[in-house]
């Protein structure tokens, strides 16, 4: 490190100063890379060299013997291996997919409803909000696991039939849906204390002159919601979309991981690392593309109202301009025609 | 009740139409102000509105405690209270032998010494670490620095699953494994759990710190480990306080990764944290769930369970009432929201 800042001063000394200030630069770029060197270091050993590991083991058999690792490579053949003959995972992916798109809305709404009633002029709001982020510290886990295994996950029965009637009056197959829903509600409202404080953080910071613009105009808190809240803190709810289903997959009351590690130590001959990496690998491009997709969606929505926009935008100059030019073929015609007639009537002259 | 008031003065000011009718024969009752007193109107909270913001409130709030409620319930019963379906929420006497039996059987004290280790020593490493690199990415400007950005967030992103299994082979090879040096090494490189997030807020703090005070510092002669440790760092209390509690918390609360590295899978190392053990005791009896003799069912119910996860979650709770504070403002406080 010294030496070569010693070097570097020493090129810069004897030529132009304009070089001296990029040796500067390069120097505040070398106590910047001093001062994320053990990061390098950690994503590399603990990150990259593991990914590229698991991919390698991914693709062959890995055999532990006493003399140490054993690795043969066997193409895709744990994939093919896991997708057709393994009993589980499968199922417990498609599981673990349908769950995720399900419960990430639901999650992520609810925080966002928690946030807005939170930010209302109540008093006590400190009180709610730290029920509200309790779950946070506690639920880990083997206290999850407990509690569900004690049934204390779902609402009392009595609860229940109170919000099935408060939700009767939606239709049929809306009711069973949520009601489905309800059977874990506890879990997943447990799992969005973070995402309601990110909510609150945001919607507490829109500018409150915004609100009164809108009021001016006559808007109601209805569409001050959907026109002022909603799109200025997008940025947040992917943000907590991307949180959610990172926590969600995760999580340890998710069975899959307990699967992978099981498939690690799994003595059973077709088992073992190369199984499981090839199984880690399977379920990161599932999260990967969950993620993506989720993202996609949020994203996608703000491009097709631009989109849409700009072609209104453009639709409308090009209306224009056939206007104007018909406008100006019309003069130019009247012009010709003018002009047709006094040479006709020259002619006849 | 304030916005009652509020209405209601405003109505006598105000010379417009609600006013004439509100000052006339009070039989006539007012519509316009009995809507706009439960209502609300564009400025003012309405009775109605607020009644429904609280019940709304304390129903999802109860929802929320349940579970809670539900264990510190069950946990102060005893059998003959479990079993007989009259009582349902309030013991009939105070039993406290579940706690002496969960607090014996895992071996508390041991036990939460050995989880404040593991959780506190890799959350200092962490704190530091994250800081100082925080700080490189915040402060200095280098080739790669939006790569390097974009990686890790992609290292948030992927599930530890697929780095885990080359990280407990090189573990095993270093012979650290089963021991806290498993947790150590990687928070000393900054990849402790969740780690990534912690740097982001660090980024997002030190970012904050006006140029022109680095610039003061450099021109008084500091160099440049000497401005992070006195002027970036007391500016960033804030931010140094919410990595710490979430990295306890966190560490705390992770038993599958400690399990793995630090505790053995087989459970023979030296080293236990209470959330592992909790896993145990679920373990121990599902295992023993399938022959369910008196025996085991009187040693093992449900109140003694429901003791031990209140005896495992208690001093994060602790830490959570006195810290309350800290805890909840600090999303506020990382500046997440900011930009």
């Amino acid at each position: 490190m010294k030496i070569n800042k010693n070097k570097e001063t020493r090129q810069a000394e004897p030529k132009a100063p304009a070089k001296r200030r990029l040796s500067l630069k390069q120097r505040e770029g070398m106590m910047g890379y001093l001062f994320v060197l053990p990061w390098i270091a950690g994503v590399l050993i603990f990150v990259l060299r593991p990914l590229a590991q698991s991919f390698h083991f991914a693709l062959s058999q890995v055999k532990m013997t006493p003399k140490g690792r054993e690795i043969t490579f066997i193409g895709i053949q744990n994939f093919t291996q896991i997708l057709q003959e393994d009993e589980t995972f499968p199922t417990e992916l498609a599981a673990y997919l349908v769950k995720t798109v399900m419960a990430t809305p639901i999650i992520v709404v609810f925080a966002l409803i928690i946030a807005l009633l939170l930010n209302s002029r109540i008093r006590g709001k400190g009180f709610f909000r730290l029920i509200f982020f309790l779950p946070v510290i506690i639920a880990s886990g083997p206290v999850m696991s407990q509690l569900m295994s004690q049934g204390a996950g779902s609402i009392p029965a009595m609860n229940t039939s109170a919000i099935q009637s408060l939700i009767g009056f939606l239709p049929g197959f809306l009711v069973d849906a949520i009601m489905g829903l309800f059977e874990n509600i506890v879990m997943y409202l447990w799992y969005s204390g973070v995402q309601i404080l990110i909510f609150l953080a945001a919607v507490q910071k829109i500018d409150t002159s915004l609100y009164e613009a809108a009021k001016m105009d006559g808007g109601s808190t209805w569409e001050c919601f959907w026109k002022i809240t909603l799109p200025t803190i997008k940025p947040m709810t992917l943000l907590n979309v991307v949180y959610t289903i990172v926590y969600l997959s995760n999580n340890e009351q998710n069975s899959i991981i307990e699967t992978i590690r099981n498939a690690m130590f799994g003595t059973t001959g077709s088992k073992g690392y190369g199984y499981a990496s090839a199984m880690a690998w399977l379920y990161a491009v599932i999260v990967t593309v969950l993620v993506l997709a989720f993202a996609a969606a949020l994203a996608l929505k703000k491009d097709v109202y631009a989109k849409k926009t700009k072609l209104y935008k453009k639709e409308q100059k090009k209306q224009e301009r056939l206007i104007k030019r018909i406008e100006r073929r019309g003069e130019q015609y009247e012009k010709q025609k003018a002009r047709r007639a006094a040479k006709s009537a020259k002619a006849v002259r | 009740m304030k916005s009652r008031k509020q209405d209601a003065q405003r109505n006598q000011q105000r010379p417009s139409g609600s006013v004439k009718t509100a000052s006339a024969p009070r039989r006539k009752i007012d519509r316009y102000a009995m809507k706009k007193w439960f209502f609300g109107s564009k400025d003012t909270q309405g009775v109605g509105k607020v009644a429904a913001i609280y019940g709304l409130l304390i129903c999802i709030g109860f929802v929320y405690l349940y579970p809670l409620l539900y264990m510190i319930a069950k946990s102060l019963m005893q059998r003959a209270d479990l079993l007989d379906s009259s009582v349902n929420w309030i013991p009939s006497t105070l039993y406290i032998k579940n706690y002496i039996d969960a607090f014996t059987s895992m071996d508390f004290v041991r036990t939460l010494w050995q989880s404040v280790v593991i959780a506190g020593l890799p959350t200092l490493l962490n704190m530091v670490m994250c800081a100082i690199i925080g700080y490189g990415f915040a402060r200095y400007e280098f080739p790669l620095k939006k790569v390097m950005l974009g990686i890790l967030i992609f290292s948030f992103i992927i599930p530890p699953q697929i780095t885990m299994m080359p990280n407990y082979l090189l573990y095993n090879d270093l012979k650290i494994l089963d021991s806290i040096k498993a947790f150590l090494l990687p928070a000393f490189l900054g990849q402790g759990i969740k780690a990534q997030l912690y740097i982001l807020i660090f980024f997002q703090f030190f970012r904050q710190i006006p140029q022109a005070l680095i610039e003061a510092a450099k021109i008084d002669g500091c160099g440049h480990f000497k401005t992070f440790v006195k002027i970036a760092v007391p500016s960033a209390a804030p931010a140094i306080l919410v990595v710490f509690l979430f990295s306890l918390v966190w560490y705390w609360n992770e038993s599958y990764l400690t399990q793995l590295y630090v505790c053995g899978v087989l459970g023979d190392s030296y080293w236990n944290t209470l959330m592992v053990a909790l896993k145990g005791f679920n373990d121990s009896y599902t295992q023993a769930g399938g022959s369910v003799t008196g025996e085991a069912m009187g040693s093992l119910n449900e109140g003694i369970k429901m003791a031990a996860t209140m005896l495992s979650i208690l001093p994060v709770l602790l830490l959570y009432f006195v810290l309350q504070k800290q805890f909840v403002e600090s999303v506020d406080r990382t500046g997440i929201t900011g930009e």
